[in-house]
């Protein structure tokens, strides 16, 4: 059996920020992704999916500080209580990022080329033709056209689908296990964001790269993530094969998000069924089910009691007091948050 | 054969118009030289409708909505709002006129203030409020309460303290907050998750019927685009090439680039389809292809289109298209054999393409 590249275990994360607030933003988030496997994670702003891609990087903004528990093992070493030189080598060298902005990743002043081979130019002393070449290799492969030449322009010169392509390039160039890829393709349009998951699915596919792929676009996952993970409150609501949960969702979240999503196909809704209501307030203890003030199925004990974990065979779960498809009774009693990794 | 002429069908009293823009043009002066971003496009806005821009990045779409607004001027061509050309209208009119035209940008957190709260962010907006006795406090919370943040709980906090689609709420709140005539929003919920989405279209349509705003709405998202527009307009390289209401152009696109958005739109439960697009790239705004714009892209292209650029012409009743070989015929008389072959031969050709 493979073991998983990365496995997320039990993670509670907590931010204290600089004015003095102290926001419980993950709460007992599992998951697990194979080698060569995309995870799929969904769901509203604010819900988490940042945090998380966050706490595996241990990278936070200036001035806030993060205290994270569990567990976060990548190829079975724990990042959370690694010492910090072990931990920056084991980030250095397996995981990378690919962010929702690639302006605001990339450094406005830095030729291509330099920003490319960073991974790279870290360990190895390069001449600057040298660099050159091995940047416009790692261009092309992400089909920047005209590689050489573009190796040798600044950001600013680029256009967002080049851009993106350029920080796919640079994230990749260090032959990590594990890709982080927050919103990748949020700031682009429909063309360009389809050419550039199909080349994340291609390097998924060659490498063998893990990938976490978070988005708030459900219908964007579909045909390229394996599984979906959908987020509410910080915490993982429902998880299971991406038709199994866009096709029957058991949690009434996803169901609603399924909802609301606009669609250029079927019949025409000039009113969108928008989930009414507005996020948990992370920096209040929650009680119960967090979505139990905007559910259309709540009752009296998702306000009091922490909702079970529903599973069916094929790994789907959903943590709620009345699923809407998997089989009614909880798997095991009393589960008070999901003990099965995603 | 001449073609039978389609029925005359009485049109509804139209709105009236609020913003109209003829023959807008933008260059922008680049090291590189002249940038053709903007040729030569007709825009009209009504009170209470909605109309959709939709290109791809670079297409032109931001320095139209910006050419609108005369931050800076177009290069050429006039934009009248009530019938007054801005043009013509001293620099201390055009500032009295300007929180009537309000803009929600691209990037929520760059156009706030990170040192300000969220709820001074939205109050400052009330200092361009047309009643300067408004209750402040009141409006505050009421634009908050509209893009689904209490007060209570966003009230204090700065914009690094919320996430992106928090921040583009708040940006969202102060354009309604100066209530406008006109609302121009530039892929303003493009970063939005689905829930956020839904309220903020719903509201934005609803704000464009009650209020009577006329309003452009700038987005890649034609799902988004079909909830919230009545009628849409399609920009390929700085040319308008389709342009109808948004319920027909997206349930037949005439236009081979609307025909490959359409097919690139992700959907749960629809299965990637084909873009049918050649795998070039967008070429530079720089230097554009010769004819077509569209002809490096299009698996239709043939010479005359390296050739010759295609007229916006008419194919159906306030539909009109930019194209050679469109998919639908060409409305009657307007070169109706060449338009006809045209669809007839791209008809097997789109049902021949091979799926992936
Ligand atoms: N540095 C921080 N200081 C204070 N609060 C924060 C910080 N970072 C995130 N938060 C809060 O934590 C919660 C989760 O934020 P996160 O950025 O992970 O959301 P997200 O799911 O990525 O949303 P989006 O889809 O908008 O990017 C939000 O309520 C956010 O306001
Ligand atoms: N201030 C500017 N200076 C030079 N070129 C610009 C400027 N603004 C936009 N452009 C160029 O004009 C074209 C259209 O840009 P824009 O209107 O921003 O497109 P869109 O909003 O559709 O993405 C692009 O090629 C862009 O690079
Ligand atoms: S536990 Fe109750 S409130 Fe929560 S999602 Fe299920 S039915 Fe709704
Ligand atoms: S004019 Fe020619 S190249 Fe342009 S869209 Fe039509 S068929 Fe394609
Ligand atoms: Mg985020
Ligand atoms: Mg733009």
């Amino acid at each position: 059996m493979t073991s998983p590249v990365l496995e997320v275990r039990s993670l509670d994360t907590t931010l204290h920020t600089p004015d003095g607030r102290t926001l419980h933003v993950l709460h007992g988030i599992d998951l697990s992704i194979d080698a060569g496997e995309c995870l799929g994670v969904v769901g509203e702003s604010g819900s988490g999916k940042s945090v998380l891609a966050r706490t595996v990087l241990g990278v936070h903004p200036r001035a806030t500080r993060a205290t994270a528990t569990g567990q976060v093992l990548l190829n079975g070493e724990d990042l959370l209580t690694a010492a910090p030189r072990r931990r920056a080598e084991l980030l250095g060298t397996g995981v990378a990022m690919v962010h929702q902005d690639p302006m605001t990743s990339l450094n406005p002043v830095v030729r291509i080329a330099d920003q490319v081979t960073e991974s790279l130019t870290n360990r190895r002393r390069m001449r600057r033709r040298e660099r050159l070449r091995t940047a416009a290799e790692l261009l092309a492969a992400v089909d920047v056209p005209d590689p050489a030449r573009r190796a040798r322009a600044y950001p600013h010169e680029l256009s967002g689908g080049l851009r993106q392509r350029v920080g796919i390039a640079a994230a990749l160039a260090g032959s990590p296990a594990l890709l982080l890829a927050d919103e990748p393709t949020t700031a682009l349009d429909v063309t360009v964001q389809r050419t550039v998951l199909d080349l994340l699915d291609r390097h998924r596919g060659t490498r063998g790269l893990a990938t976490l792929l978070i988005t708030h676009d459900i219908g964007l996952l579909y045909g390229r993530a394996r599984r979906i993970a959908v987020m509410y409150g910080g915490r993982i609501v429902e998880t299971g094969p991406t038709e199994a949960v866009t096709e029957a969702p058991a949690h009434p979240y996803t169901a609603a998000l399924l909802r609301s999503v606009p669609r250029v196909t079927g019949p025409l809704r000039r009113v969108l069924p928008a989930v009414a209501g507005s996020p948990p307030d992370l920096s209040r203890p929650a009680v119960g089910c967090p979505f139990a003030p905007r559910c259309e199925r709540a009752e009296a004990v998702c306000s009091t009691e922490a909702p079970p974990l529903h599973r069916a065979g094929d790994g789907h779960t959903a943590a709620c007091h009345f699923p809407l498809t998997l089989p009614i009774g909880p798997a095991s009693a009393s589960v008070s948050k999901a003990q099965e990794t995603v | 054969m001449t073609p039978a002429k389609p029925p005359v069908v009485p049109t509804p009293e139209p709105c009236p118009v609020v913003l109209r823009a003829t023959g807008l043009s933008v260059v922008h002066r680049t090291r590189s030289g002249p940038l053709h971003a903007v040729s030569e496009v007709d825009l009209t806005l009504r009170e209470r409708r909605t109309l959709a821009l939709v290109g791809e990045s670079g297409s032109g779409k931001s320095s139209i909505a910006k050419a609108l607004l005369r931050l800076p001027p177009p290069t050429a061509g006039t934009v009248t709002v009530d019938g007054t050309d801005l043009a013509a209208l001293s620099p201390r009119a055009l500032r009295a006129l300007r929180p009537r035209l309000q803009m929600v940008f691209q990037d929520p957190v760059s156009s706030l203030n990170p040192r300000r709260t969220v709820r001074d962010l939205v109050a400052e907006a009330l200092d361009a409020h047309p009643d300067p006795a408004v209750d402040r406090a009141a409006v505050v919370e009421r634009q908050l309460e509209a893009v689904g943040l209490p007060l209570a709980l966003f009230g204090d906090r700065r914009p690094a303290q919320l996430s992106g689609g928090q921040a583009q709420r708040v940006a969202i709140a102060r354009a309604l907050a100066a209530e406008p005539r006109v609302l121009i929003a530039d892929e303003a919920v493009s970063a939005l998750d689905v829930s956020a989405q839904a309220t903020v279209l719903n509201l934005l349509r609803r704000l464009t019927e009650e209020r009577g705003l006329a309003s452009l709405f700038i987005s890649h998202d034609l799902g988004v685009v079909r909830a919230v527009s009545d009628d849409v307009a399609v920009l390929q390289l700085g040319r308008l090439c389709e342009q109808g209401p948004t319920e027909e152009v997206l349930a037949a696109p005439a236009h081979p680039y609307t025909a490959a958005l359409l097919a690139a739109v992700p959907e749960p439960g629809r299965p990637l389809g084909d873009t049918g697009l050649l795998p070039a790239d967008p070429p530079s705004p720089l230097d554009p292809p010769s004819g077509c714009r569209f002809r490096t892209r299009c698996p239709f292209a043939d010479e005359r289109c390296a050739r010759e650029v295609p007229e916006l012409r008419e194919v159906a009743p306030g539909r009109t298209v930019a194209c050679h070989r469109p998919l639908l015929p060409v409305a009657a008389a307007q070169d109706s054999a060449v338009a006809q072959d045209g669809a007839a031969a791209q008809d097997s050709k789109v049902s021949g393409r091979p799926s992936r």
